[in-house]
């Protein structure tokens, strides 16, 4: 069905983008504010139609390691669970990452630490983007602010994932997990058949035909000089995602005086703060980055020429907001206005901290 | 045409279910619509909000300062959202249970009696369509009742589609609550 507009829920959207895909497995285990991500799946029954494997995991370790078993055979796998959930499943994305596997992860951010609150939150920007588990390893970070986003990224991410071997993350927060809007599906496209599987990924171990060499997959080297050779290796091809990759949006920068930057949900209140400042006289720009990794440093530093302060919003105490310092290399204020643990500000708040911060500040 | 509207109350009310159907009904009518829920640990009793916005052009924020309509259903809600009503904005708010008025002069306020008019209809769980009703009728934007009864289609399952003419039979009362 081309070009379907309905309404719904961002996490019932990407269960129906994640289908329309021709996903081949989601493996997942149930935590608020995502749960309909799992719930959705299995009431739309892909199994019978698609053929699309979802499955219930006992628990959020036994999911992601699913995840990596179906990436080493070249499926399709993703799945889905919110910060507690995710900060357990950080051991099998390194593990991922390492191997150089696809695989494609949503996050729907809840307020932390610890178990914390069910509540919108933005506070796993460290995690998502400087490699939540250990060692040296990029995820591609995505960062939907609408519906229609969380539907077109599960494509984006599988498909960047695909191309470039590395897994990619959507993160969203409670906001878009949970509001509904007006979206327009993608069409249904076919899961890859075996031939195809194993055309595009030559690398993968889904058995051993004919003469080809046995294909190993595994995130393990103990000799150091191979190991240092596997790192440049996934280097390469992380400074090859910088170039090609870095997505961003900008609304009025031109002839403004402020920039507030911000992204997913929060970017869309920053645009409303933006109209409210307009009626006080104020002109505000916003720039929302869409990959939170590859992140877009050059565009940001562009994007501050000649103003006089940047506003960076976010639901957390100030995590992205090292990026844009870096980018902007102090060359201006660059002020932080958050709120914590799962309360969201309302537009007229951000109005306030921007003069209270940089239009009029206390000396 | 853009309309910001908080629907709010107690939960079971169908305050949830109400939102789903007015921005399914606007979504029929062609607008661009945003449905954003209070989530959490909410249960019967407990409180409920909805923000809906219907827009002919591109949503920005669902987290809202001021609405151009406020529907409040309880005290609570009544005491929190009547002074969130822009000026010149309409508040409808249900008279069942209410000791405290809102005073504000720079706002069309309409209380109404909603509880009673369903307990006229025969059917208490229509409670939520008969408040629907009011805010078809109060609300600038007009809101063609078939895309209203295509918006029910789309949100009532479809084992709940006989439904559909109490439905309307409510959201008809609902405006008749209205002074002419």
């Amino acid at each position: 069905m081309k070009g379907e507009v309905t309404l719904m829920k961002g996490n019932e959207a990407v269960a129906h983008a994640a289908i329309r895909y021709g996903c081949d497995g989601y493996f997942g285990y149930p935590i608020t504010p995502q749960s309909e991500v799992l719930e959705t799946l299995e009431a739309l029954m892909p199994w019978e139609t698609t053929g699309m494997v979802v499955l219930q995991a006992e628990s959020e370790v036994a999911a992601i390691n699913m995840v990596y078993g179906g990436a080493a055979t070249g499926k399709a796998v993703m799945t889905s669970s919110s910060s507690p959930g995710i900060s357990l499943k950080q051991e099998g994305i390194s593990y991922i990452a390492a191997a150089s596997l696809p695989a494609l992860i949503l996050n729907v951010m809840r307020g932390g630490p610890g178990l914390g609150t069910i509540q919108p939150s933005q506070a796993d920007y460290f995690q998502a983007t400087k490699g939540g588990g250990h060692g040296d390893y990029h995820l591609i970070v995505l960062a939907p602010a609408s519906v229609q986003e969380m539907v077109d990224f599960v494509g984006l991410g599988f498909d960047l994932s695909f191309k470039y071997l590395t897994p990619a993350m959507i993160l969203a927060d409670g906001i878009v997990g949970q509001m509904m809007e007006k979206v327009v599906l993608p069409e249904q496209r076919p899961r890859r058949t075996d031939e195809e599987v194993k055309k595009q990924c030559p690398w993968a171990a889904n058995g051993r035909t004919g003469l080809r060499k046995r294909n190993v997959v595994t995130s393990l080297e103990l000799e150091s000089a191979k190991m240092e050779v596997n790192n440049h290796r996934l280097q390469a091809t992380y400074r090859e995602i910088e170039k090609n990759e870095t997505r961003w949006e900008e609304i009025d920068v031109e002839g403004a005086d402020y920039l507030m930057i911000a992204f997913g949900s929060v970017a869309r209140i920053c645009d409303k703060a933006r109209e409210l400042a307009a009626e006080k006289g104020l002109k505000v720009g916003i720039v929302r980055p869409i990959t939170l990794w590859p992140f877009p440093t050059e565009a940001i530093n562009k994007a501050a020429q000649g103003k006089k302060g940047i506003l960076v919003v976010e639901l957390n105490a100030g995590q992205m907001i090292e990026d844009v310092r870096l980018a902007v290399h102090d060359n201006l204020p660059v002020e932080h206005f958050g709120r914590l643990g799962g309360i969201i500000p309302s537009p007229n708040e951000i109005v306030d901290a921007l003069e209270e911060k940089l239009v009029n500040p206390k000396k | 045409m853009k309309e910001e509207i908080i629907i709010a109350g107690f939960g079971g009310q169908g305050v949830l279910s109400m939102g789903k159907i007015l921005a399914y009904s606007g979504l029929m009518d062609d607008k661009e619509v945003t449905w954003f829920p209070s989530y959490g640990p909410e249960q019967r009793g407990g409180t409920a909000n909805v923000t809906v916005i219907l827009s002919d052009e591109k949503i920005s924020s669902p987290v809202l300062d001021a609405y151009d309509i406020v529907i409040a259903l309880n005290q609570q809600s009544l005491d929190k959202f009547a002074p969130k009503v822009k000026p010149g904005g309409i508040l409808i708010y249900d008279t069942n249970g209410i000791h405290k008025v809102p005073q504000r002069d720079d706002i069309k306020i309409y209380p109404v009696n909603a509880m009673e008019a369903t307990m006229e209809l025969g059917n208490p769980k229509a409670y939520n369509m008969v408040v629907m009703g009011a805010l078809l009728e109060a609300m600038p934007y007009k809101l063609p009742m078939e895309n209203v009864v295509k918006g029910l289609k789309k949100s009532l399952p479809e084992r709940h589609h006989k439904l559909i003419p109490l439905n309307e039979q409510a959201i008809e009362k609902g405006r008749e609550m209205l002074p002419k």
